[in-house]
C-alpha cells in the first residue's frame, strides 16, 4: 500500500514536471502570436526600452524594461492589416519563400521515390557503395555543400538572375515556371540534396519481399511494382518526410544569402531579421503570417510525422 | 528455357532498379562531386588567376586566421556540449511521457510545436527574453540575481543551446518514442515477472533496444546542430559576439569577399573532420547495433 502511494506520487511529480516543460516549450509561439494583436503603442511602451520609440510621437510612454506580454490591453488587427494590405513587400517575399520550397520539396520527394525504389530493389556492392557516398554528403553542413553549389552556380550564370515573365494572355500562369527558373541556384542544388532518399530506402527496404513476388505472379511489371505497390505503402513517410524538407526549406537562411545575388528575390525567412530591428509589431504579425502554412501543415500531418518514421535500423541498415 | 526466360526479366529489373537511381546520382555529380574536386584544386592553388601550386600553404594560412580558430572553437565547443544534451534529454523526456499522464497526445503536440514555428518568427521572443532588461534578467533581479547582458556576453553560448534543445527535443522525443514501442511487450514481461527493476531494466533491456535509434537521434541533432547558424544569425546578425562566432559566419563572411582559397581550404578541412566524426559512428554502430539487429 505505501508503495503504492509513493508510485502515485511520484507520477504526479513527474506529471507536474512534463506539464511545465511542455508548458514552456510552447510559450514562444503563443507569445508571438499574443503579441501580433496588440497596438503600436503598447508595443512601444513594452519593448521601446529594447528598440528605441517606434511610434514617432514624443509623448508615447516607454517602460524601462522590456516587457513580454500575454495578453494585449486592447486587441487590435492594426498589425495584420498594415502587414496584408498597406504593404505588399511581405506577401511578395512570402510568395517568393512559396517558390523556393514548394518546387524544392516536391521534386525532391518525386527523386526520392524513384531514386530510394532503385536502391532498395536487387541491393548490390555498387549500390551500397553509392548509398554510402549519399550518407556522407547528408551528413555535410550547409557551409561546406555551399561552395561546390556556388561554384556550380557562378559556372552556370545562377547567381545574378531576374525574373523575366515571358509568358503573355491566357498563358500568364505558366511565368511561375519562369520564376522558379530565375532562382534555379538555390532550387536545383536542394532538389538533389539525398536528406529524403536516405530515409526513404530504410522504409522500403522493410517492405516484405513477399509482396513483390505476389504481384509479380499476377504480371507486374517495374513500374507497376513502384507505383502500386511501394507507393502506398510509404504513404505515411513520405508525408512525414515531406514535411520535414519542407519545414527546413521554409526555414532557409544560409543558401539564399549566398547563392541569390538578387535580394529581391530572397524568402521572407531571410527578410524577418532585418524587419526585426525595425517595426517590432509589424515583425510578430509577419512572423505569425509566416507560420500559418507549417500549422496547417502540422494540423493535417501531426499523425503521419509520430508514426511516419518508425525508425529502427541503424545508419547503414 | 523457362529458367533462362526468367533469369533475363530478372536481369531487366535489376537494370531497371539501377537506372532508378542515375537521375539522382546525375545530380549529386555535377552539383557536389565534381564541384567538389574543383574545391580541393582550388585550396591547393595560390590563385584563380595564376594557378600556382602552393602545397597546404592555403590551410597554413587558415589554421592561423584568428577568425577560423576563433570560429572552429565556438562551433566544435557549442556542437560538443548541445548534441549530447539533445540527445539524453529527449531519451528522458520520451522515458518520463511512457506512463500514463492525462493529455499526453496535447503534451507531445506543445513539445513538436517549436519544430512547426519557423525559427525566424519566434526570434523576436528570444531577443526580449534574453534582453539587457530582457524578462530573464528582470526574474533574476527579483531573486536577487545579477543581470546578465545575455546575447553579447560569453553567456551568448547558453542562450542558443537553450535555442537549440527547444527546437529539437521535440522530433527527437518523437523517435525515441517509437523506439519505445517497438520493443516487443513479451521481453518486458519476462522481466516484471522475474521481478527486474525498472533501473535493470532501463539499462539491460531498453537501452540496448534504442541503441540504433540513440546514435540516430545523435546523428540528427549532429546536423541540426550546424543548422544553428539561422538562429544565431537571426538574433544577431552577420558580426556576433565573440563567443557567438560560429563557422558558418566565418564562411559567409568568407563568400562575401571572395577569397576562394580561404573558402576551399576551410571547406575541406570541415569536411574532413565531419568524415572523421562519422566513420567514428560508423564504427560504433557496428559494434553496439549487432547484437539487437533483425
Amino acid at each position: 500500500m505505501n508503495v503504492k502511494k509513493k508510485g502515485r506520487l511520484f507520477n504526479v511529480v513527474i506529471t507536474v514536471f512534463i506539464v511545465l516543460a511542455a508548458i514552456m516549450f510552447i510559450l514562444p509561439t503563443v507569445l508571438t502570436i499574443a503579441n501580433s494583436f496588440m497596438t503600436s503603442n503598447e508595443i512601444s511602451a513594452n519593448y521601446g526600452a529594447m528598440f528605441g520609440n517606434m511610434n514617432g510621437s514624443e509623448s508615447t510612454f516607454i517602460s524601462k524594461n522590456v516587457n513580454l506580454k500575454f495578453i494585449p490591453d486592447k486587441v487590435t488587427v492594426a498589425q495584420y492589416k498594415a502587414v496584408l494590405i498597406q504593404n505588399s513587400d511581405y506577401l511578395m517575399k512570402f510568395w517568393n519563400s512559396v517558390l523556393l520550397t514548394v518546387p524544392i520539396t516536391l521534386f525532391q520527394l518525386m527523386l526520392a521515390v524513384v531514386t530510394s525504389y532503385g536502391f532498395s530493389r536487387y541491393p548490390g556492392k555498387i549500390k551500397s557503395m553509392i548509398f554510402f557516398a549519399y550518407i556522407i554528403l547528408m551528413l555535410m553542413p550547409a557551409q561546406v555543400t555551399l561552395v561546390p553549389n556556388y561554384l556550380v552556380a557562378d559556372k552556370f550564370n545562377m547567381l545574378e538572375t531576374s525574373e523575366k515573365l515571358v509568358f503573355k494572355g491566357a498563358a500568364k500562369p505558366l511565368n511561375v515556371f519562369c520564376m522558379m527558373w530565375a532562382r534555379r541556384a538555390v532550387i536545383l542544388p536542394s532538389i538533389f540534396s539525398p536528406f529524403s532518399i536516405f530515409l526513404l530506402t530504410k522504409v522500403m527496404r522493410r517492405i516484405p519481399s513477399s509482396y513483390v513476388e505476389a504481384a509479380k505472379l499476377d504480371g507486374a511489371g517495374e513500374i507497376q511494382i513502384m507505383t502500386k505497390i511501394y507507393l502506398p505503402l510509404c504513404k505515411s513517410a513520405l508525408v512525414s518526410i515531406g514535411m520535414l524538407v519542407f519545414i527546413d526549406y521554409w526555414n532557409m537562411v544560409e543558401q539564399p544569402l549566398i547563392l541569390m545575388k538578387n535580394t529581391s528575390m530572397h524568402p521572407l525567412s531571410v527578410f524577418l531579421s532585418q524587419i526585426n530591428t525595425g517595426d517590432v509589431g509589424l515583425a510578430f504579425a509577419v512572423g505569425v503570417v509566416y507560420m500559418i502554412p507549417t500549422i496547417l501543415m502540422f494540423l493535417y500531418g501531426e499523425d503521419y510525422l509520430v508514426e511516419g518514421i518508425t525508425y529502427s535500423g541503424g545508419i547503414k541498415g | 528455357m523457362k529458367r533462362k526466360r526468367n533469369q533475363c526479366g530478372r536481369g531487366r529489373e535489376k537494370l531497371f532498379s539501377g537506372l532508378c537511381i542515375v537521375p539522382s546520382l546525375l545530380g549529386v555529380l555535377i552539383f557536389f562531386v565534381i564541384p567538389f574536386g574543383i574545391v580541393i584544386y582550388y585550396s591547393l592553388i595560390n590563385n584563380p588567376i595564376v594557378k600556382e601550386y602552393v602545397g597546404l600553404d592555403n590551410y597554413r594560412a587558415l589554421l592561423d586566421n584568428v577568425a577560423f580558430k576563433r570560429a572552429s572553437k565556438n562551433t566544435a565547443a557549442f556542437s560538443l556540449i548541445a548534441v549530447p544534451l539533445a540527445t539524453v534529454l529527449s531519451l528522458g523526456l520520451a522515458l518520463l511521457l511512457e506512463r500514463n499522464i492525462p493529455g499526453k497526445s496535447l503534451l507531445r503536440t506543445f513539445f513538436l510545436s517549436p519544430l512547426m514555428v519557423p525559427t525566424a518568427s519566434v526570434v523576436l521572443v528570444w531577443q526580449v527574453l534574453f534582453h539587457n532588461h530582457g524578462t530573464i534578467n528582470q526574474v533574476a533581479e527579483i531573486f536577487g540575481g545579477e543581470p546578465v547582458d545575455w546575447l553579447k556576453s560569453s553567456k551568448g553560448q547558453v542562450v542558443i543551446i537553450l535555442m537549440f534543445l527547444w527546437k529539437n527535443l521535440g522530433y527527437n522525443m518523437i523517435l525515441f518514442m517509437s523506439a519505445l514501442c517497438s520493443i516487443p511487450k513479451d521481453i518486458m514481461e519476462v522481466a516484471d515477472l522475474e521481478g527486474a527493476g525498472s533501473l535493470y531494466k532501463f539499462f539491460h533491456i531498453k537501452l540496448r533496444y534504442l541503441s540504433p535509434t540513440i546514435l540516430f537521434v545523435f546523428i540528427l541533432s549532429l546536423i541540426n546542430s550546424f543548422k544553428i547558424f539561422r538562429e544565431v544569425y537571426l538574433l544577431t546578425g552577420n558580426y556576433p559576439y565573440d563567443k557567438l562566432y560560429m563557422l558558418q559566419h566565418f564562411m559567409n563572411n568568407t563568400f562575401q569577399s571572395l577569397d576562394y582559397q580561404k573558402l576551399s581550404a576551410a571547406a575541406i578541412l570541415f569536411s574532413l573532420v565531419m568524415i572523421v566524426i562519422i566513420a567514428v559512428l560508423l564504427i560504433t554502430e557496428s559494434i553496439f547495433g549487432k547484437d539487437v539487429e533483425n
